[in-house]
């Protein structure tokens, strides 16, 4: 790797490296992010490269294995170029008649071909998934051409043009134009203008001149991982997006903070950065423009509260994780006291689509105020489980019924939770509400980070308010009253009316509570704490109804209230949910009907598990 | 557990003594005694320069670390949101109920530590539990048996 001088030297370079890779050829491609590796995508590449080798292929046909290209439910997944036939959930023993059918002869492999769950026919080519096919994916797309740990292919792909774009040909202030116009708005949550942002860093004054970028990869969002996978699978397009703000608020330390439970992101990223390095993309004078430029990662701890901008300044600072109040903005004084820009890996990763193409372009997408695309994380009770990059205003009902292909086991659509621990849970009646930031908020969610967690008829409101309570009260950092103290009594309520200890009136005092957490909490994060609990009350009051009144709970989750005991018709006696009873209180003999001692139940439901004849009831 | 200073030292120098990277030299740390030794938060904080206080009070705070040796195999179930809907409370209670311990807590032979995570960004999995770093996707309480039986085997054929 020789250092690029120039933005001459940069087109060069990517000119080598495009007319080096033959068009046409055959290439076998397989994706192995988190996801993938967990269900065996390594061996599969492995597998792959063997059976190449073993029949003597490995010079005409090649291998690329990428990182998560976002349909999780299929992995490992494997697509042969160039026609991208996909095979999915492959396994290494698949591969030798894989490679014997569609690359040595043009046979297909039927058993391994996706089944479209709408219509239950096989789909032999990638494009024509309805998955992709509803997809705006101008970021995700190039996932499958991209393998991580080679900064090659992000050149061959146009990668850095927009940087060098930035540096030969816009001065600062009009790529901030540029970033302003375009409409963009943070990803992580908040959703405050981009352009905006950048421009009051890089006018806040700094007694020194230091300021700072940084890139916020602390996903800490339950059900939330579009940063993980562009991290893991083209770390490049957060690089050059960070270089080019870094250049327009005149900052030369640039910091990604990113999350210690995405171990292969923090590899990937940084084996992203050294190339970057050894290429002149990073480090001093960059592309002979004058300008210098470093990222360096940290790693995060496991607080959720450090996704917020002053608490993980704090925590850059080799401090404890905790917010400040806002009165003067992480921009103006944030990581040593410098003027410090921070934005979220996807906002990051838009910036360099923005330069290449224009504000125009970029504007055309969208709604009035939220322009662009989109990833959310589609995941729950859900056909495809996968992340779902599509254009803002589209209606939940197209991403949970068209791209998501609905329920699973033909059950009912109950709600969709957006915007994690702060978001809210959203029913069906308001499934075709075009989902931009300010349509959510108006309906008391948020758009967050982009997390859609989908709920069926056996989730309960009540449990999920519960979950997320019980979330924030344990992430609560404890520096302010109403968040740490308010958010306990809250817990303390919902999980009396989950046991039936309820008393009528307790649904108003958690209205109180939780107005009065969003009114008088120090950070964003206590601010919409009760968010959870107000949305569930406000779509699902029938139900906390159910638990408080009548004792008890529809969806049958909530174990206070639930029995567990056997159909005497439909039990043959098998002894299999007596053998499970962790405390022997399913009793009975061999081919009679079993009874169960209800002061032993505990109800893990492991003998409903291991029941084959439908005879377990829960009531 | 015996502390080597050189090692402490040499992970400090890694990150060159920087006050931003004292959660990464903590990691690091726990990486190489399973947990943060006494020893080793002070000599941190001598070598950074930092009080021992805020290196303590760091340590306290975030989640990943740990102030008591974990045991030879960590499982951790994912409890975020996906993995929630889809029953992970579930499989935790059956852990607990067969490792005889709770949540956050190592077992009295200490062969298992029992950890909760709140989501790992992979919901398709879910739920998932990770034992020493291997990923167990679509868990159920009926499949705990069997996972830790083959740790425990692990364990056991080595003491032979």
């Amino acid at each position: 790797m020789k250092r690029l001088k120039s933005v001459g030297e940069l087109e060069k370079l990517r000119k080598k490296i495009i007319s080096k890779s033959e068009r046409g050829q055959k290439r076998i491609v397989t994706s192995a992010g988190t996801c993938g590796i967990a269900r065996g995508a390594i061996e599969v590449a492995q597998a792959i490269s063997k059976e190449l080798r073993k029949k003597g292929l490995d010079r005409e046909v090649s291998l690329k294995v990428t990182g998560c290209q976002g349909f999780c439910e299929i992995e490992p997944m494997v697509v042969i170029y160039p026609e991208r036939i996909l095979y999915q959930r492959v396994s290494a023993e698949d591969i030798p008649e894989i490679i014997a059918q569609s690359i040595m002869d043009n046979q297909l492999v039927e058993r391994l071909l996706y089944t479209d769950p709408a219509t239950g026919k096989k789909i032999a080519h990638e494009p024509d998934l309805t998955f992709f096919k509803k997809q705006t994916r101008h970021l995700l797309d190039s996932n499958r051409m991209i393998d991580p740990y080679n900064i090659d292919d992000y050149l061959a792909l146009g990668g850095y043009s927009a940087l060098a774009k930035a540096l030969s040909r816009m001065k600062p202030k009009e790529i901030i134009d540029e970033v302003k116009n375009s409409g963009l708005r943070g990803r992580g949550g908040a959703g405050f203008p981009t352009g905006k942002k950048w421009e009051s860093c890089r006018v806040a004054p700094s007694y020194d001149g230091i300021r700072y970028v940084i890139c916020n990869a602390d996903e800490g969002d339950p059900g939330a991982f579009m940063d993980r996978s562009v991290l893991e699978g083209n770390p490049h397009s957060i690089i050059e997006g960070m270089i080019i703000g870094a250049f327009a608020i005149s900052s030369h330390t640039g910091y990604v903070y990113v999350r210690n439970e995405y171990p292969l992101a923090v590899q990937n990223l940084g084996i992203a950065l050294d190339q970057a390095r050894k290429y002149g993309l990073l480090g001093q004078n960059i592309l002979g423009s004058g300008f210098d430029f470093d990222i360096h990662i940290s790693r995060g701890g496991g607080a959720f509260i450090c996704g917020e901008s002053t608490a993980l300044v704090a925590s850059l600072e080799g401090k404890m994780g905790e917010p400040r109040p806002k009165h003067i903005h992480t921009v103006v004084q944030g990581l040593n006291g410098r003027p410090t820009n921070l934005n979220n890996v996807e906002t990051w990763a838009n910036v360099p689509l923005i330069i290449n193409n224009g504000a125009k372009w970029y504007s055309k997408i969208g709604t009035e105020h939220s322009k662009g695309t989109k990833i959310f994380s589609l995941v729950g009770k859900i056909n495809n489980t996968g992340l779902v990059e599509v254009p803002m205003g589209i209606s939940l009902r197209e991403i949970v019924y068209d791209i998501g292909g609905g329920i699973p086991n033909g059950k009912k659509f109950k709600a969709v939770q957006t915007g994690g621990p702060s978001g809210g849970c959203l029913p069906e009646k308001l499934l075709d509400l075009p989902v931009d930031f300010d349509r959510l908020s108006e309906v008391g969610s948020m758009m967050g980070s982009g997390g859609m967690i989908v709920m069926d008829e056996d989730t309960c409101m009540v449990d999920v308010a519960k979950y997320f309570i019980k979330f924030l009260t344990e992430e609560s950092c404890g520096k302010c009253v109403p968040c740490r103290e308010g958010l306990d009594r809250m817990l303390d309520l919902l999980t009396d009316i989950t046991e039936g200890k309820a008393r009528p009136g307790d649904v108003e005092l958690l209205e109180e509570l939780g107005t009065m957490i969003r009114e008088t909490s120090l950070c964003a994060l206590g601010r919409t704490s009760a968010n959870p609990v107000l949305s569930t009350i406000n779509y699902f009051r029938d139900e906390y109804d159910a638990h408080i009144k009548d004792k008890r709970c529809p969806a049958r989750v909530c174990k206070g209230l639930i029995t567990f005991s056997v159909i005497k018709e439909n039990c043959n006696g098998c002894t299999r949910c007596a053998k499970v009873c962790p405390q022997a209180a399913v009793k009975g003999e061999k081919k009679k009907a079993h009874k169960i001692n209800q002061e032993l139940c505990i109800k893990c439901g492991l003998c409903r598990d291991a029941c084959k004849f439908e005879a377990i009831l829960v009531s | 557990m015996k502390v080597n200073a050189n090692k402490v030292k040499a992970i400090v120098d890694k990150y060159r003594g920087r006050h931003d990277c004292l959660v990464s030299m903590l990691q690091d740390v726990q990486a190489e005694y399973r947990y943060l030794p006494e020893e080793a938060i002070r000599l941190v904080s001598d070598q950074v320069g930092l009080p021992l206080i805020q290196v303590y009070g760091v340590s306290t705070f975030f989640k990943a670390f740990r102030l008591e040796p974990a045991g030879k195999h960590t499982c951790t179930v994912c409890l975020g949101t996906a993995c929630h809907v889809r029953g992970a409370p579930r499989v935790l209670e059956e852990l607990e109920r067969k490792l005889g311990i709770k949540a956050k807590q190592t077992t009295q032979d200490r062969e298992f530590t029992l950890e909760t995570v709140n989501c790992l960004g992979a919901c398709a999995l879910g739920p998932i539990v990770v034992v020493d770093g291997k990923y167990s996707g679509q868990m159920k309480p009926g499949k705990v048996k069997e996972l830790l039986a083959d740790y425990k085997k692990k364990s056991d054929g080595k003491r032979k």
